[in-house]
């Protein structure tokens, strides 16, 4: 990917946290690219420390972290080195936002959805009410509440409309990068689809680009331009959706899609014996090791990160 | 068990929880100690015991570590009974009439003067009764003649009310009167100083009947009694203090005890069958609580009984369906609807099975820390009784003490150690089982964790 | 096909579950119609799938199976016994003859309960009295639900075990009893992707070890060809379409099914090129549902005074019984 199309680019994003049991390394030198119009899916099992890149990335930590470094460029700027005053002024909710996990449920009770969604405007821009107000309005057409929603509260709307209104109270101060963190996790089939055709649109219509950040491999492919692949508080692939659902080139990435099972094709599913190692102390080497059909003796140390025709594999396998 | 060891482990990374742990393991032991030490009946006894109980304790005297505090050490009370100490008496014989000879020499070392002198006589005697002349050698060397009477059996003589004696002294009471150098002249009655030195008291005695005998005990009260001091009945407060610990265990953990599972039984059966069930228990509930609590306890003190035995039974009364149930029903609703409760539902599990197997124990973690909380609230409560005149005429109690104090103008008169004390040992059981509990409240309840 | 010679070992007959709502505790506001009118046979050893949204009324039918719910009307019997007319004794006899495999499988776990507890549970209540006995018992299904050495785990707390590990816990506890049905609510929509197919695997398995009927409750289509004979579609309280699941998957009929099947992603990069076609609005209130056909207010293939009017009954098409107007 050409330097000057990336709008989004991370380099060695650590977080780790500090417990009574010590500290764990939730996300562990994280890279990947995004570019503009584009989306990302960070594809990894619970636990894998995909929700605390969420967190890292936009900066909502909390009290317990004993160490978060690496870089972030935002347009090519390092966010990373901004002071917090500062990134709240010109990052968070202004060119960079969340649709938390359960967003839907994390709308509050007692505001009308219309002003809950005009909020970030006021808040960020400055601007007055009213014209919060039609922005959200201008916002809800784009996700599909009808309008008159504006003035409902979140326990008139279903959970389909709801998510709506959080993708809706993302977007509206207009940001470059959204960040869906689970966003269909806890909708039934059809609205989930129906999400995920409003987001395609919202790709296109509001050039935007998304981090999705999700476990749900399937649905992942409605959305994805890119993929990259989470295990153990590491990126262990970073792929083109294409190639990536065509053929992955990581061992835990290949078990993983083969766990996927098919409506449309005739092909057990696999699963993936053991499990993933605790972050609290990792193992040394490549942290999939112990689970992995191909593992050799390299493994036991780090692997690198291999390019191969563009795709960015942490596998010995790929190094010669 | 492992769990309890990893319990107290937790528990003690709080070193408020370490501290007030200590405090309580160590209340603990000493009631268990007092119970022993001092048994029920002997304690109830000594409590009650009049003047002949405790006629050798000064009245309403300071503890002794007060003087740890003060420049010149306030006077203890010191006494020489004849009967023990037989160098202090001789006797003549001479035609059935007896002769006999008292003598307490003693040491007096302090400038204050003692609270109060008095003579306690016993004597045998047919018909006739013994005479004593009683007079006192200064330590320079002056004789001063006290008095003279005739005893019966038992007799007091009270140096401090000797009317005759004070116009002797010009109005000094006798007390003060001996022990002062008449050629000093002190300005006013505060100023006057004792003369520390060798004194003597003599009882000279005339028994006029064959095998007849007398014997005499000197008791010069000073102001200091003991580690806890004495009240206005010349008890020692110690007794109250000791004994007031295994009282206030006891009806602290027996109320928590009995209202809190009693309260969460019912809250839980009231959730598990809902119905008409769930609404009685609401309504008696909510009766409940606007029924005057104390109202109800001072009217059950004042025309049944005073009983700690009886207030136990009504403070736990009148607590299980309190403001608790609301508390509790709402949590047991949340788990109620757990899928394992309904799993046990789908394998057959009886309703008082699911009740008692599945739904209580899982509120136990939140129940503990409330327990504990609790324990003090009815010490305090115990106390309250007490100062409100409703505390249990027999028991002494540290609620009693207060009530005692404060009655007997402890504040007014500067006695404040008769209230104080108590006061401090309600305050500090009271704070070991607070802290105790807040930190238990920090371990089982996942919200405040990691706060 | 469904072997027909195979004996029944539960018949559902024309079951409705309605919940009486009450206005402020007492008032009649009316009924949620969660179960309104589902017919169905199931034979020993047979596997069925029952597929819908949340709301459709599965988890309602399920639960009135288990016997937690009382059916308003119909019948439920199971080897000839009429279900609704069983109490004390009988319904507990009942009840061990049911395994319950359950969503969440931290929720189903006793938290404060060891895992040989958990296990013991079901034996304790149903009378072994034996602690040896019971221990054995334990063991061998550990055994079967591959959790071994059963030690490693007989004495640890749900919380430390991992997702996988505490569904086959409540897999362990749903066949301790030898039940000869065993009705599985979602249970693995909460597992890894990884982890899922293991567990179902695992099920699969002992259904054919111990030949179980096992009612499969999801709202996931790709995992339903995996593990199912039969498919049941369900749609706001009604049966819509009954289906062996090879042809369901292949050929689904009824507007409902083709929509479900339309939203179900395979992972295929090709997805984000195109939108999907939907069915517009949302599942209907079961308070009160459309009239006739409950589908009709998003149907693309609506038959305009016929469906809105008339409830569809079931047409046999092919394998497929489908309640929709299309295939009178």
């Amino acid at each position: 990917m050409s330097t000057d199309n990336t709008l989004l680019s991370i380099r060695d994003l650590t977080l780790y946290f500090n417990t009574q049991k010590g500290p764990v390394q939730a996300v562990d030198g994280v890279f990947f690219d995004l570019g503009y119009k584009e989306a990302v899916v960070i594809l990894g099992e619970s636990g894998c420390g995909k929700s605390s890149l969420a967190k890292a990335l936009l900066r909502l930590l909390p009290r317990n972290v004993s160490r978060y470094d690496g870089k972030v460029f935002l347009e090519g700027e390092n966010i990373m080195e901004m002071d917090e005053e500062q990134y709240r002024q010109n990052v968070r909710w202004v060119r960079m936002s969340l649709v938390p996990q359960a967003a839907m449920n994390s709308l509050n009770p007692v505001l009308k959805v219309g002003e809950q969604v005009a909020e970030p405007m006021i808040i960020h821009h400055g601007v007055k009410k009213e014209e919060a107000l039609n922005q959200a309005a201008k916002m809800f057409q784009h996700v599909g509440v009808p309008v008159d929603f504006l003035d409902r509260y979140a326990f008139e709307l279903s959970g389909g409309m709801r998510q709506r209104v959080a993708i809706a109270m993302s977007l509206v101060t207009a940001p470059a990068v959204v960040i869906l963190d689970e966003p269909t996790s806890a909708l039934d089939v059809l609205t989930q689809a129906n999400i995920f055709n409003v987001l395609k649109r919202l790709k296109k219509e509001l050039e935007v680009s998304f981090v999705l950040i999700t476990h749900d491999i399937a649905t992942s492919s409605e959305l994805a331009d890119r993929v990259a692949v989470m295990y153990a508080g590491q990126i262990v692939e970073v792929s083109d959706a294409h190639r990536f659902f065509h053929e992955p080139l990581h061992p835990y990435s290949r078990m993983l899609m083969a766990s996927v099972p098919r409506l449309r094709a005739n092909q057990e599913p696999e699963y993936i014996t053991g499990q993933p190692p605790s972050l609290l102390n990792p193992p040394t080497g490549c942290r999939f090791a112990a689970r992995c059909p191909k593992r050799f003796a390299k493994c036991s140390e780090e692997p690198p990160v291999v390019n191969v025709d563009g795709i960015q594999v942490k596998c010995w396998l790929y190094s010669n | 068990m492992n769990s309890i060891r990893k319990f107290f482990i937790e528990l003690f990374q709080y070193p408020s929880a370490a501290i007030g742990m200590i405090f309580i393991i160590g209340l603990i032991i000493f009631s268990i100690y007092v119970v022993i030490a001092l048994p029920y009946n002997e304690a109830i006894s000594l409590w009650r015991g009049d003047e002949n109980t405790w006629y050798k304790t000064p009245r309403t005297a300071q503890p002794k570590w007060v003087n740890w505090f003060r420049q010149e050490d306030l006077p203890e009370t010191f006494s020489f009974n004849s009967a023990d100490q037989q160098d202090t008496k001789t006797e003549e014989f001479s035609n059935g009439t007896n002769k006999i000879l008292i003598s307490f020499p003693f040491e007096y070392n302090s400038e204050l003067f003692p609270q109060e002198v008095s003579l306690y006589f016993k004597s045998q005697y047919t018909a006739k009764q013994p005479f004593v002349n009683v007079k006192l050698i200064t330590p320079d060397g002056r004789t001063i003649n006290l008095n003279s009477f005739s005893i019966g059996r038992t007799y007091t003589y009270r140096l401090s009310q000797d009317q005759k004696l004070q116009r002797k002294f010009f109005g000094i009471s006798p007390e003060k009167g001996i022990f002062v150098d008449p050629t000093v002249n002190a300005d006013s009655l505060e100023l006057l100083k004792a003369v520390p030195g060798t004194y003597e008291l003599i009882v000279e005695g005339v028994a006029f009947e064959e095998g007849s005998s007398l014997d005499a005990e000197l008791i010069v009260y000073g102001h200091v009694y003991g580690w806890a001091g004495t009240d206005h009945r010349r008890r020692d407060i110690s007794i109250a203090l000791m004994w007031g610990a295994p009282v206030a265990l006891t009806f602290g953990l027996l109320s928590a005890l009995g209202t809190t599972i009693t309260t969460m039984i019912i809250a839980a059966v009231g959730t598990w069958y809902g119905g008409w069930i769930d609404e009685v228990i609401q309504r008696i509930t909510e009766v409940n609580l606007i029924l005057p609590f104390l109202s109800i306890l001072i009217m059950i003190g004042t025309f049944y009984s005073k009983s700690l035995w009886v207030m136990l039974i009504a403070v736990i009364a009148l607590s299980i369906f309190g403001g608790a149930i609301k508390g509790f029903r709402a949590i047991f609703l949340q788990i109620k609807e757990a899928p394992y409760v309904e799993a046990a539902r789908a394998y057959g599990a009886s309703n008082w099975r699911i009740i008692m197997q599945y739904l209580v124990p899982r509120i136990v973690p939140l129940l503990i820390p409330q327990l504990v909380i609790l324990i003090p609230a009815n010490v305090f409560l115990e106390a309250s009784l007490n100062i409100i005149n409703l505390g249990d005429p027999v028991l002494p109690t540290w609620g009693k003490l207060i009530q005692n104090g404060v009655g007997n103008g402890a504040l007014t008169q500067g006695y404040y150690y008769w209230v104080l004390e108590p006061a401090f040992v309600l305050l500090l059981t009271g704070l070991s089982f607070a802290m105790v509990g807040f930190s238990m409240d920090r371990i089982f309840n996942p919200r405040l964790r990691g706060v | 096909m469904t072997d027909t010679n195979r004996e029944v070992l539960l018949s559902i007959d024309d079951l409705h579950v309605w919940f009486e709502l009450r206005r402020f505790g007492f008032g009649h506001a009316g009924y949620v119609k969660a179960v309104d009118g589902v017919t169905f046979n199931l034979h020993y050893g047979e596997t069925i799938a029952i597929v819908g949204e949340s709301g459709c009324g599965k988890t309602s039918l399920m639960k009135t199976i288990l016997g937690l719910n009382t059916p308003t009307r119909g019948k439920i019997m199971f080897e000839d016994k009429n279900v609704g007319e069983l109490t004390g004794e009988a319904l507990r006899d009942y009840r061990s003859k049911i395994g319950y495999v359950q969503q969440d499988p931290f929720g189903a776990l006793a938290p404060f309960m060891n895992v040989q507890r958990i296990l013991e549970e079901p034996l304790v209540i149903n009378g072994i009295k034996d602690p040896a006995e019971r221990e054995r018992r334990v063991r061998k299904v550990m055994e079967e639900v591959k959790l071994t050495p059963a030690d490693d785990f007989l004495h640890k707390f749900p919380h430390m075990l991992s997702g996988g590990q505490q569904q086959r816990i409540v897999i362990a506890r749903a066949i301790i009893l030898e039940p000869k049905l065993v009705v599985a609510d979602e249970p693995v929509s909460m597992l890894d992707a990884s982890v899922r197919v293991e567990i179902l695997k695992l099920l699969r398995g002992l259904q054919e070890k111990y030949r179980l009927a096992v009612i499969y409750i999801t709202h996931d289509l790709s995992t339903v060809r995996y593990f199912s004979e039969r498919v049941f579609v369900m749609y706001a309280g009604n049966v819509v379409e009954k289906a062996p699941v090879t042809s369901l998957v292949h050929t689904p009929r009824h507007p409902y099914t083709v929509a479900l099947m339309d939203a179900t992603s395979d992972p295929d990069a090709d997805n984000a090129l195109r939108y999907r076609e939907l069915p517009g609005g949302e599942p209907p209130s079961l308070v009160n549902p459309p009239s006739g056909c409950r589908f009709h207010p998003r149907c693309p293939k609506r038959i305009e005074n016929l469906c809105e009017v008339e409830e569809p009954q079931e047409f046999q098409v092919d394998e497929h019984l489908v309640a929709c107007w299309l295939y009178k």
